[in-house]
């Protein structure tokens, strides 16, 4: 009887991973949590890993510094693609050159503007 | 004999190797969606250069337009350009009212008679000279999807002042961030899609606008499609009408909080 339900569960289980994807949300908040995890065991000394004085000097303020870190990252790149971000002037006298032909090819055709 | 024999089979081979080599290119069909609503003095404008481009490039098109009651007279100028062109190339498929993107999708792609489906803007600020280098594109890999990218290579805006392009940078990298979609521009509208491959997104897809066009990506690269970019320039005639407001960028926000959360 044993035998029979924990194949049936381990049927499911396995039905259960093949349609399961996380979701962005999901796996911010896996990857965070464990971060957050292994921030606490170091902070707190959870495990008794007896954590020399220097690493826990860096790693209790870890967070904080990543997300600083983080931010002016992305000051800079937004920055720099707003300064590259290219203005297409030819692209809009091509366009306006266009308008005119077609103006005049349409109106031979019959078109009224 | 045996001269005989390897007469037949070098024959053979080579019946073999001609029906190898044709290519599907013959039946590729490309119909470009046109949804409108108000569009009368630049309708004529854009089925012109839809015209010019496809006729350049040899591949066989369609033009559907789809206009939601405007009205201006945009679907008496529609008429027109049928007269004009002829109803093989340019189809009307008009509805009552204002109703939506993806509903404007599914009823033009239902008189659709090709295995591709092109949509854009038809307010000229997508340029029809950019399709011949989507099919292209398509054609090299095979893509199912291929996006215009106004964020890499040569791809740009014109018309746009410093705080627009400040807003769209900023929204683009917070969506890159969160949704990782594997593409650079993920609110363009300017793309080629595989028929069936648009017709499966736009089952699975829920939101509206912009955000629409959005998802359609997200999903698509959950399903596993393959999507390809072409640089194309946007030229922005509109945006020194309608500002870019506080009320966008929040139903942006939600619509992005929504993504994140769902897919």
């Amino acid at each position: 009887m044993l035998f029979v339900s924990g194949i049936i569960s381990i049927r499911f289980f396995h039905i259960f991973l093949s349609t399961f994807t996380m979701t962005k949300l999901m796996e911010w908040l896996l990857g965070l949590s464990l971060i957050g995890v292994l921030w606490s065991i170091v902070t707190f000394d959870l495990l008794d890993l007896r954590i020399s004085d220097q690493y826990l000097q860096v790693a209790w303020p870890l967070p904080i510094y990543l997300l600083v870190a983080f931010g002016c990252y992305s000051l800079a790149v937004v920055g720099y693609r707003v300064a590259t971000f290219n203005d297409c002037e030819t692209a809009a006298k091509e366009l306006q050159e266009q308008i005119q032909e077609a103006k005049r090819d349409l109106q031979k055709k019959g078109l009224h503007f | 004999m045996i001269y005989c024999r390897t007469d037949f089979l070098h024959g053979v081979g080579i019946d073999i190797m001609a029906s190898q080599m044709k290519t599907p290119k013959d039946s590729d069909k490309y119909s470009v969606l046109l949804p409108t609503y108000n569009e009368r003095e630049n309708l004529p404008l854009i089925v012109w250069l839809l015209v010019k481009y496809f006729s350049e490039s040899g591949n066989k098109y369609e033009i559907i337009i789809i206009d939601d009651g405007s009205p201006d007279g945009t679907q008496d100028i529609a008429e027109h350009m049928q007269k004009i062109y002829g109803p093989d190339i340019i189809l009307l498929r008009p509805r009552e009212k204002k109703l939506g993107l993806g509903t404007a999708y599914i009823h033009g792609m239902q008189h659709a008679s090709g295995n591709f489906i092109i949509i854009m803007d038809a307010d000229l600020s997508h340029h029809p000279k950019f399709i011949p280098q989507f099919i292209r594109k398509q054609k090299e890999s095979g893509y199912d999807i291929v996006s215009g990218t106004r964020y890499s290579g040569s791809g740009g805006v014109y018309g746009w002042d410093l705080r627009r392009k400040l807003i769209s940078r900023g929204a683009n990298f917070i969506t890159q961030v969160l949704l990782r979609p594997g593409t650079s521009d993920l609110t363009g509208s300017f793309r080629l899609y595989k028929k069936e491959v648009l017709q499966k997104l736009i089952e699975k897809c829920v939101s509206k606008g912009y955000v629409f066009q959005m998802e359609m990506i997200v999903r698509a690269k959950q399903l596993g499609y393959s999507v390809g970019e072409v640089p194309i320039s946007f030229v922005d005639r509109v945006y020194g009408e309608s500002k870019l407001g506080g009320n966008e960028i929040v139903s942006f926000l939600k619509g992005l909080m929504t993504l994140f959360a769902t897919t």
